[in-house]
């Protein structure tokens, strides 16, 4: 109720004593008070800027979903604030109570204020347009004129019901909906009047739109409820297989079960890179990623043949699974004093710069007399700085080389705790070689091998392979998120630029003097057009009354639905 | 080839910084001489120009030729200029000089994508490079349906403001496209935006008038004395809002596309149609915030210099998601290429 007297364009209508003239509320007076300022156009407004206003913090400080390192970060820098933001939920700012509470407000507010203009609505588009006003001379492009045709040029004067007929078959015409109304008749005057409508579209779009926003945020929500996300680094030549152990992270929706993991495995045959050689200002920019890949199915069991790029995500399985990241896994085996292999595989690198200077780790818990760890870094092309320090200058493997500093000790991995493949937990490690140690730190180039220092063994750059980050991600419910959207598009556009407006059109006949003829029109929302329909209406009007053919407009009375006006 | 055909380009973005210079000292020069009564006048050629296009009252009059009288037809008064708006020939000036602006800005724009080989936005030195000329682009455009010339020292200062900061900040040399950018997205998406921000730029320009000319009609009717002369001659504060509006919805349209169309891409290059991403972030917000002026202008008691206030309040938004997010922000979108 509120909502439609407090749109701008709304009718005047007369108010029931409110709320606030009555002496006692009780409860439910209480609820209807708080559910009628929620559904307010007001509340609807400062909900709508409460919410731009709370999303701004989520971009300035670090989110846990979308940069945890960030976090970390943030927490080491400000060891003093963090906690304190922390409990405010800066860090999840969109998942937080005070950003949930603004939009969850917001849409108990949209449905409070779309439900009943809907019904509204639906009630308008059945009832005819509302009687014409008795004094069109107030509303916008008021036009009158008298009309002095004797009716020389047609053969009979033009009169009062000649006039509305023909105005109600123009406006007929034009897809207005229409209503004929008799106004105050006196001895010497009769009135009649036509009153149209158009643009109920607006108000539908409008409602469409509104109740698709809606639409978006359940079906996001049971996306993100029923839909999980996961990451996996796969070096070429490996395989990943859709179970939850594969992945490196995962994050499921809460309602995910197992059983949502469709069984697949996509092998990494190549990963192909190509950088910009030509341009100077550019060289070495990365301008193609192509993976190309050998995807297994319970259909197709012996795979097929795909690639997958950036911007080229591949289906599969009811997910799609994206290249996001890419770097190198030097295959790097270390012996025993022996001779005997104690460890060897790919290490994925993670790159630190746009020239891949990557940085790695290599644990070996086993096989040696102590458990020892390796931390460096690997340069596909090196080159090295004034100062000595090592860099890579270029992002392919032109010149690669991997230096690797040596840890003994305890490397935590019996504690229960999950250890990440990435990073070297040194607080329990001796450090062997490096800057502090005086020993110089290990460097190979593929197919070089080295000692370990204290005769622990040696260690060997066998080759060097790249690796692709996947993403895999499935998203039941993303096509009925665009559907919506899509709806929510065509309501905008709709109740944006249709135009809803009233046209009338009054002809007083008066027994001495010429038939007085008006007309005007309101606007319901912005309608640039307005003054200009109005003039060509009366344009049109009256060279359909010169032109009339008396008898021929379009075969009904008009009193056949003529309202009498009180 | 590349490097002649973008220096080339630069050639040209520096022509067109001293042409349009020139048009905003014009266009400035025509709003002081506003103050003046005497050039009010209609100009002779204007007058003559009127009597040539009927309008709609005389069209109205021959329809009804010796068939009846008008009595009375209203004119809004929304519409009406206070004063008619005088040609004058220094308004005629700035604006050819615009028109020859535009015309080395586009073809520097259009030098640089042959140069790169692709659509020229693809970092921020070709993002301020285009979006500037679409701003004039759109002004133009706009100026076709509705006389929108009294804006130009606005919209041209605005434009040389940021060709200024671009071209002192911003510039790089053409360089190929990262794979994440390699998509008909980038085309698409980037576009719309570019040309929801000009049509909101016009909006913004046309929201400050507003709020200039509502407090001159306030001060009129307060007898307090007028400040700013020159809005004398400008359409009434409620004519002003009405254009506004309809800049700034025809913009919010586009932001709206803008946003559909960016989660889209976002599926496709990064797996997830929503992050959070400072961009996406900042995008929603100014969104949010057109829709808060949208809601504003329909509801009791905001519509006029408070939703006024909101649109401004909105591009201020647009240009620190432009100038400031992309820049200094950190993020999935840092495609500004310095
Ligand atoms: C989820 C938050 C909302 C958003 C994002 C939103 C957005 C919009 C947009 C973009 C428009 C202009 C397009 C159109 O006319 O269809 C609009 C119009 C409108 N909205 Fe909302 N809205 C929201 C919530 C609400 C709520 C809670 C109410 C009621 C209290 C409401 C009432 C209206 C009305 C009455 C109009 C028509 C304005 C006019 O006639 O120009 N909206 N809204």
């Amino acid at each position: 109720m509120t909502r439609s007297t407090e749109r701008i364009d709304a009718e005047p209508t007369e108010r029931t004593p409110t709320a606030v003239s009555q002496p006692r509320l009780g409860i439910i007076g209480w609820g209807r008070w708080a559910w009628r300022q929620l559904t307010s156009m007001r509340t609807a407004l400062f909900l709508l800027l409460l919410l731009a206003l709370a999303a701004v913090p989520g971009s300035l400080f670090p989110q846990r979903t979308a940069d945890p390192n960030g976090v970390v970060q943030y927490f080491k820098e400000n060891p003093g604030l963090a906690p304190i933001l922390d409990k405010f939920q800066v860090f999840d700012a969109y998942t937080s109570f005070w950003f949930s509470s603004i939009y969850l407000l917001l849409f108990l507010s949209l449905i409070g204020c779309v439900l009943p203009r809907t019904v509204h609505h639906l009630r308008a588009i059945r009832t005819a347009p509302p009687r014409t006003p008795a004094r069109l001379s107030r509303m916008p492009g008021f036009i009158a004129l008298d009309l002095n045709d004797d009716g020389k040029a047609t053969g009979s004067a033009v009169t009062a019901p000649d006039a509305i007929a023909a105005a109600r078959s123009l406006l007929r015409r034009r897809g207005y909906r229409v209503a004929v109304f008799e106004g105050a008749q006196t001895k010497d005057s009769t009135e009649l009047s036509v009153s149209a409508e158009r643009g109920y579209l607006r108000e539908a779009g409008n409602l469409v739109f509104h109740i698709a926003l809606l639409g978006i945020l359940i079906t996001v929500g049971i996306g993100g409820g029923f839909g999980y996300n996961g990451n996996r680094v796969v070096v070429e030549g490996q395989t990943m297989i859709n179970t939850l152990a594969a992945y490196d992270s995962f994050n499921p929706g809460r309602f995910f079960t197992d059983a949502e993991l469709s069984p697949y495995s996509i092998r990494l045959d190549k990963l192909a890179v190509t950088y910009e050689t030509q341009n100077k200002d550019a060289r070495g920019l990365p301008t193609d990623y192509t993976a190309t890949v050998t995807a297994r199915t319970q259909d197709s069991r012996n795979g097929y043949k795909t690639t997958i790029k950036v911007n080229e995500p591949l289906n599969i399985g009811g997910t799609n699974v994206y290249l996001l990241g890419n770097g190198y896994a030097p295959h790097i085996t270390v012996r025993d004093p022996r001779g005997h292999v104690v460890f060897s595989d790919f290490v994925p690198f993670l790159p630190q710069d746009s020239n891949l200077t990557s940085l790695g780790v290599v644990k070996v818990p086993d096989g040696l007399q102590q458990q020892i760890g390796m931390m460096g870094f690997f340069y596909p092309t090196k080159a090295v700085a004034q100062n000595g320090a090592f860099y890579s200058s270029y992002p392919d493997v032109k010149a690669p080389m991997l230096t690797l500093n040596v840890y003994s000790g305890d490397l935590g991995l019996n504690g229960g705790v999950p250890r990440s493949v990435y990073t070297l937990d040194t607080s329990r490690l001796k450090q062997l070689t490096g800057v502090s140690t005086g020993v110089k730190s290990i460097e190979l180039a593929p197919g070089y091998s080295q000692q370990l220092p204290d005769g622990l063994g040696s260690v060997s750059l066998d080759g060097v392979s790249r690796f692709a980050s996947f993403q895999v991600n499935h998203d039941p419910a993303q096509g009925w998120v665009l559907l919506f959207t899509v709806c929510a598009f065509g309501g905008l556009l709709t109740s944006l630029f249709v135009p809803r407006r009233r046209l009338w059109v009054k002809a007083i006949g008066q027994a001495s003097g010429p038939l007085r003829l008006e007309y005007a029109g309101l606007a319901r929302g912005d309608d640039p057009q307005l003054e200009t329909v109005v003039e060509t209406l009366a344009q049109n009007h009256i060279e359909a009354l010169r032109n009339r053919d008396p008898g021929a407009s379009d075969g009904r009375h008009p009193e056949e639905d003529t309202r009498r006006t009180t | 080839m590349t490097d002649t055909l973008s220096q080339l380009s630069l050639l040209l973005i520096i022509g067109a910084i001293a042409i349009y210079a020139a048009a905003f000292v014009t266009f400035a020069l025509d709003l002081a001489r506003r103050r003046s009564p005497s050039v009010t006048v209609i100009s002779a050629v204007a007058r003559h120009a009127e009597a040539e296009t009927p309008t709609s009252t005389t069209r109205l009059a021959n329809a009804i030729g010796n068939t009846g009288v008008l009595v009375r037809q209203s004119t809004t008064s929304a519409d009406a200029h206070e004063e008619r708006p005088q040609t004058s020939g220094v308004l005629r000036a700035a604006f050819v000089l615009t028109l020859v602006g535009f015309g080395l800005h586009l073809g520097a724009d259009v030098l640089r994508g042959i140069a790169a080989g692709r659509v020229p936005w693809a970092n921020m030195w070709e993002f301020s490079m285009t979006g500037t000329l679409i701003i004039v682009g759109v002004f133009l455009l706009v100026t076709l349906k509705y006389d929108l010339r009294f804006l130009g020292t606005f919209v041209i200062g605005l434009v040389l403001l940021l060709l200024g900061i671009a071209s002192a900040r911003y510039y790089v040399p053409v360089a190929p496209l990262p794979p994440a950018l390699q998509s008909y997205w980038l085309v698409i998406h980037v576009i719309v935006a570019i040309i929801a921000t000009g049509f909101f730029a016009l909006g913004f320009a046309l929201s400050g008038v507003q709020l200039l000319k509502a407090r001159r009609e306030r001060q009129e009717t307060d007898a307090r004395p007028p400040q700013f002369a020159f809005l004398r001659t400008l359409p009434k504060w409620a004519a002003l809002e009405n254009l506004a509006y309809r800049m700034n919805i025809v913009g919010f349209i586009l932001w709206t596309f803008t946003l559909i169309a960016g989660a889209i891409w976002a599926e496709k290059a990064w797996g997830r149609y929503w992050g959070w991403d400072t961009k996406e972030v900042w995008t929603f917000i100014i969104w949010v915030l057109y829709a808060g002026y949208i809601h504003a202008r329909a509801t009791r008691g905001w519509r006029g210099s408070r939703s006024a206030w909101l649109a401004l309040i909105g591009f201020s938004a647009v240009m620190f998601n432009f100038g400031i997010v992309n820049v200094f922000f950190k993020g999935l979108h840092s495609y500004s290429g310095l």
